[in-house]
């Protein structure tokens, strides 16, 4: 074809083409911007700096799990069980979610990228529901890679042969049932709370006091009130909200007592993701664009 | 077919009225949308791509509406803000990529055309640097690849040249020049300043306080207007009169003698009158009218110039 006078090859300026392909449709856009937000929450795709700090977060959880297969394969006797590793990591999926949620959000509000995509067939609102999808997915993935590290172990220990497995794994479900509604409830705060504030840093700063400044309220409440409130205040805080659902779903007998207001706890926190999502949503239909 | 119709578009915020009874069609082209800062061009925009919805009248953008089919018409229209919108921490080519598959291009597509679309604006070496790290003229440039990845067949722009350098504002109105005619996409291009867009453009739509001032082809606008410029090292007033004389409407400007160009016979009129006076003839030659200059023979519109 061409001659070989030139070794180094040309460039051929082949002009413009006109794209003939598919063009696909909201679903497909939504489904992508949530993969390339889930991606970037973990900093995959983005600078290495990006990087450090979630794979810091995620090699402590897995550091949580290693010594709990350990101790379980020596002792015998579980260490951290399915349903108690979440709590070992609240505080951790808290400063995840303080960094990470404004990584999702805020950095979009604060380089006015926002009307790109508004200016394409993308909808406001499967905007905010990408990104509220993408960041309680990404702290899903953070407690489920250890919960599943933890069962690989257990089902190694364990001494009942099949049924024991079967038990392990049933065990496991329920763990993972309950990082779920971590990472759902505690998601929607941070994704909330991130989406108000353009500043990374005003946003991460937010999300950690909405969880700190309740714990206090709820302890403060708890002492001073008779049993009732011992029993109502910890819904406060999202931290112990968890726990008492915990104690209410799971029925774990030392888990945080909650007395009759069980189905409460579980109440708050439906109606706590609802609000979150809602006042989201509201607040993209009147972001600028 | 109309590339974009308004028809009495009237948009009204609690004090201040953006648009008022704005009645335009433009055929496909380069179009040039000019008016003064807070002219209410930026509104426009953003009603014809659906963002924001008008209080009155309607729009049609490539036989669509935009308010009840906004979906298909951003699928098809590709904008370019006016403000800086890019991450800086992201690579140029994975930024551009995003917004190809935030179109709807499949992820393979995607990529090629982000790789097509920054080649073309004159990114190709540079596009896998962060855009942190760009000039204001390379960002322009990735904010237009990303108005063109998705290959519109309608392009808004919104100031492309602003903050731009002589040179970059060359450069950028040569890429959109480029973009309507070789790339046939049709193109608005918002400005402030006529004398720019007017350079690149074939339909200009002037517009001010929300009115429409006027709107028409430049060609149209430009149409035997033109005039003949002519210099003399002296006797300026002399060759002022002998012109006079012979029926020309001359008109002085500085060292210039301004003469309309009627017919190529005003050539041959003026240079004989310049060698019966004998003067020192320094510049003889067809300057075309600006379009700046016809809207200063009507109401003036405020800042533009």
């Amino acid at each position: 074809m061409a001659s070989v006078d030139n070794p180094a090859g040309v460039i051929h300026d082949i002009g413009y083409q006109r794209y003939t392909g598919a063009r696909l449709g909201r679903g497909y856009i939504t489904r992508s911007l949530y993969v390339h937000s889930l991606r970037s929450a973990f900093g995959l795709g983005r600078s290495g700096k990006a990087k450090v700090f979630p794979f810091i977060v995620v090699g402590l959880a897995f550091a949580v799990a290693v010594v709990a297969v350990v101790v379980r394969s020596q002792t015998g006797s579980p260490f951290v069980t399915y349903l108690g590793y979440p709590d070992t990591q609240a505080v951790q999926v808290m400063l995840f979610l303080a960094i990470v949620a404004p990584e999702l959000v805020s950095r979009d509000l604060r380089s006015k990228v926002l009307p790109l995509y508004f200016s394409r067939p993308l909808g406001r609102g499967d905007y905010a529901l990408a990104k509220f999808a993408a960041l309680v997915s990404a702290a899903l993935l953070l407690m489920a890679g250890p919960l599943l590290l933890i069962l690989l172990g257990g089902v190694f220990s364990q001494k009942k042969g099949w049924s024991g497995a079967g038990h392990e794994f049933t065990d496991f479900l329920g763990g993972l049932a309950y990082a779920g509604v971590y990472a759902l409830v505690f998601g929607g705060i941070a994704i909330l709370v991130a989406s108000l504030a353009s500043r990374r840093a005003v946003a991460a700063a937010a999300i950690v006091g909405s969880f700190l400044v309740t714990a206090p309220v709820a302890g403060v409440l708890g002492a001073i009130g008779g049993p009732t409130m011992q029993d109502l205040a910890p819904v406060i805080n999202p931290v112990t909200l968890m726990q008492g659902i915990k104690t209410y779903v799971f029925r774990v007998h030392e888990g945080l007592p909650v007395g009759d207001f069980g189905p409460m706890y579980v109440a708050v926190a439906i109606a706590l993701v609802i609000l979150c999502v809602t006042l989201l949503l509201a607040r993209y239909r009147k972001v600028d664009a | 077919m109309a590339l974009i119709e308004i028809s009495a578009l009237t948009k009204r915020y609690p004090r201040v009225t953006a648009l008022d009874a704005l009645t335009v069609d433009v055929e496909p082209g380069i179009i040039g949308l000019v008016g003064a800062n807070g002219a209410g061009k930026s509104t426009l925009i953003k009603i014809l791509l659906g963002l924001i919805g008008p209080t009155s009248g309607g729009v049609r953008v490539l036989g669509l509406d935009p308010a009840r089919e906004g979906d298909a018409v951003r699928g098809r229209v590709g904008y370019m803000p006016e403000h800086d919108c890019l991450p800086p921490d992201l690579v140029a080519a994975e930024f551009v990529t995003h917004m190809a598959r935030m179109s709807g291009l499949p992820a393979t597509a995607a990529r090629e055309r982000a790789s097509e679309a920054l080649r073309h604006v004159g990114l190709y070496e540079e596009r896998y640097r962060q855009v942190g790290g760009y000039s204001t003229g390379m960002k322009q440039r990735v904010k237009l690849a990303q108005a063109l990845v998705h290959d519109p067949d309608l392009l808004l722009l919104d100031e492309p040249t602003n903050g731009l350098d002589p040179a970059g504002r060359d450069a950028m109105l040569a890429l959109i020049h480029r973009i309507g005619n070789e790339f046939n996409i049709s193109v608005v291009v918002c400005s402030h300043l006529l004398g720019e867009v007017e350079r690149i453009c074939d339909t200009l739509v002037a517009i001010d306080a929300g009115r429409l001032l006027r709107a028409d082809k430049v060609s149209a606008m430009t149409h035997q207007r033109d005039v003949l410029a002519i210099e003399v090292d002296e006797g300026t007033d002399e060759l002022a009169a002998g012109l006079g004389e012979l029926g020309l409407a001359v008109r002085r400007d500085g060292r210039l003698l301004l003469v309309p160009l009627e017919s190529d016979e005003t050539y041959d009129v003026i240079l004989s009158v310049v060698a019966r006076l004998d003067l020192p003839l320094h510049r003889l030659d067809q300057r075309r009218h600006r379009v700046a200059e016809l809207f200063t023979d009507q109401e003036v519109p405020s800042g533009v110039r």
